[in-house]
């Protein structure tokens, strides 16, 4: 025993100090606590099941998919869902105009969104993150510089600034992405750089700096991990918007391109057929709408449940 | 209130250059030059392409084709279509009020759906009814409209056949110069049926269109409202006496309307964008559609000045909503 620790127990302080077994369990009642909050919300719950059913599809897509998501059969042209007239149980969903089965290409389907809404929601996260703590802390003129840079993408229409982007950039899922995650981006900068600037007058901070701890340790590791409730939450409707706005760019032609099997690309592929064939339009925008519900949903659980302000309202 | 109205004039300022750095960026970002892009597929010989280049100032520092850029602007000279040759603001403007028409629609149904839902929600907390908005209210919000649109296509004009496909009146109705604003000009005009049938085009699109604005203002208020229902003085003016009807209309709802009204401001841009969507399934000749039309046929000089066109009118009405919030929020104009 160093005689710091010996004049701390005598002072009865050193009982209060948590060892790091004492954190490891601090931090497990966190995530606890966070349980409970969040499987009070029922919607929350169904809205994680859901999403959670839709990524397993995603993964075991080649395994549960009945046909080829490309494969074209002339001879089963635009054929009706099996509960209707003239369809089939082996195309439980119907065929598009060129005889590919439905089913399959939503299956598939499943994971571009869930790729576009991963890939994106990183890309925003980091760069969001970082620049909006870059902006938080160090302040002044690059704050102030960088906040303008912000205010000018949010000038824009989101969609119409990505379709922009996509013209500029050629047409394709990639480049869709990028212009997405671009135009979803100032909103994590703005929301690291609030809280950074509201926790970097508290005294943990301070006391950090006191230390020692370098700016970079600092703005990771003491102030960062203070701020990410309502970042996790933004990320939770980027992932949703990320989705529905790459599912927009592939209606309007600008995101994938055909043949590939995305919600909103093949939705732009059954436009022509919509007053004759209601399923091959009905079922891409129901897997569009069902994932970023429960998506939607998740997201407003863990507000409730992250945000204590708003919680118990 | 005029410093106030000066402060919030000068952020401006900034924004707009940058917003103009973008839109003059967005032309020279493309693959290959101005000149080439004029002249599509035909092929030029170096010489010529080299004068035209010279002629249009293509081959001048960046920094002065930009001042020269900005100039034009600020002398309303946003570039001239490739297609139709037009001037930009010219067709914009000439567009424009079928968006406008369409997107006040829009707003009056989200408005008008959205404000009494939220109120309603808040005041039976936990009820069915607050169970049962709250639901519709998320998925609208979740909804993908360019779906939601063909859907309410194949109910209304393919199975029951109420309305239209697309367009904005029927063919038989002409209006030779009218203001732009189809039920205005249908009125106006005196001639049978033409009101009803701009009706029965316009309420599709516009129910479409404030599909997502109708969710978030439902929300919205059901959230403010909650929060103004917790304060004290809504509870001194209940132990009052006074009726539920009276607490919630007269003194809770004037509260809870302050931030309300700036979700309706915020939702332009989310209009505009929508737009996009909207006119482009049901064929509406507006500003959406326009753009939509302009990136594919390559005509970006219109894209150009339309994205710059857009982002000063939704910056013009974000202003008009921070002045709007000044005036009804007493505590903002006394800061």
């Amino acid at each position: 025993m160093s005689h710091i620790e010996a004049q701390e127990a005598a002072e009865g302080v050193g009982a209060d100090i948590p060892t790091r077994r004492a954190k490891r369990s601090v931090r497990r009642q966190m995530l606890a606590e966070f349980w409970s909050y969040f499987s009070e919300n029922r919607g929350a719950l169904v809205g994680l099941v859901v999403f959670g059913l839709v990524v397993l599809i995603a993964f075991a897509a080649p395994l549960i998919a009945p046909h080829s998501p490309i494969a074209q059969n002339r001879d089963a042209l635009l054929v009706p869902p099996f509960w209707q007239d003239g369809g089939s149980t082996a195309y439980l969903l119907g065929t598009d105009a060129v005889g590919r089965d439905i089913l399959s290409r939503l299956i598939y389907g499943s994971q571009y969104s869930l790729f576009i809404g991963v890939l994106v929601v990183v890309i925003a996260v980091t760069v969001g993150i970082a620049v909006g703590l870059i902006a938080g802390y160090v302040g002044g003129w690059l704050d102030t510089a960088i906040m303008r840079v912000m205010d000018v993408i949010l000038a824009f229409p989101s969609l119409l600034l990505a379709l922009v982007l996509v013209a500029v950039l050629g047409p394709g899922l990639v480049n869709a992405m990028i212009a997405i995650a671009l135009v979803l981006q100032p909103h994590f900068v703005r929301l690291t750089r609030a809280s950074v600037m509201a926790e970097k007058q508290r005294d943990y901070v301070t006391a950090a700096r006191v230390v020692g701890a370098s700016p970079l340790r600092l703005m990771l590791v003491t102030i960062l991990p203070n701020c990410l409730g309502p970042l996790i939450v933004q990320a939770t409707l980027s992932f949703s918007n990320a989705i529905l706005d790459a599912a927009a760019l592939g209606f309007l032609g600008m995101g994938a391109q055909p043949p590939t099997p995305e919600w909103g690309t093949m939705l732009a592929e059954a436009r022509e057929f919509i007053l004759r064939a209601w399923w091959v339009v009905t079922f891409p925008g129901l897997a569009i709408l069902i994932t970023v519900l429960a998506i939607n949903l998740v997201g407003d659980g863990l507000r409730d449940a992250l945000d204590p302000k708003l919680k118990r309202s | 209130m005029q410093r106030f109205l000066l402060s919030r004039i000068a952020v401006l300022i900034p924004t707009f250059i940058g917003v103009s750095i973008v839109a003059f960026s967005f032309i020279r970002l493309l693959p290959g030059d101005p000149v080439q892009l004029m002249s599509g597929e035909r092929v030029m010989a170096p010489e010529r392409h080299a004068a035209i280049m010279h002629q249009l100032g293509y081959d001048r520092p960046i920094v002065i084709q930009y001042l020269d850029y900005l100039w034009g602007l600020l002398h309303g000279d946003f570039g001239t279509s490739i297609v139709t040759k037009r001037g930009v603001v010219g067709e914009f403007f000439t567009l424009f009020p079928a968006t406008v028409e369409l997107s006040l629609c829009a707003i009056v149904i989200a408005v008008a759906l959205g404000i009494p839902a939220g109120v309603i929600a808040a005041a039976k907390r936990g009820s069915w009814f607050d169970q049962g908005v709250m639901g519709a209210a998320l998925v609208g919000y979740s909804m993908p409209i360019f779906w939601w649109g063909l859907l309410l296509i194949i109910l209304f004009s393919s199975v029951l056949k109420l309305t239209p496909v697309s367009g904005r009146i029927g063919y038989e109705f002409f209006f030779t110069n009218g203001t732009g604003f189809m039920l205005i000009d249908a009125l106006a005009s005196g001639q049978k049926g033409a009101f009803a049938s701009a009706v029965s085009h316009l309420i599709l699109p516009s129910v479409v269109l404030a599909t997502i604005p109708l969710a978030v203002i439902a929300r919205q208020t059901r959230s403010a409202m909650l929060e103004v229902l917790g304060e004290d003085y809504v509870r001194t003016a209940r132990a009052k006496g006074l009726s539920t009807y009276r607490v919630i209309g007269l003194h809770a709802l004037r509260n809870a309307l302050i931030p309300v009204v700036t979700t309706i401001g915020l939702q332009v841009g989310v209009l505009l964008a929508g737009a996009i969507l909207t006119e482009s399934i049901f064929s509406w000749p507006g500003i959406g559609k326009w753009m939509v039309d302009s990136v594919f046929r390559r005509d970006y000089p219109v894209v150009q000045g339309g994205l710059l066109l857009i982002a000063m009118m939704i910056m013009i009405v974000n202003l008009v909503v921070d002045l709007l919030y000044g005036v009804i929020n007493p505590r903002v104009r006394a800061r």
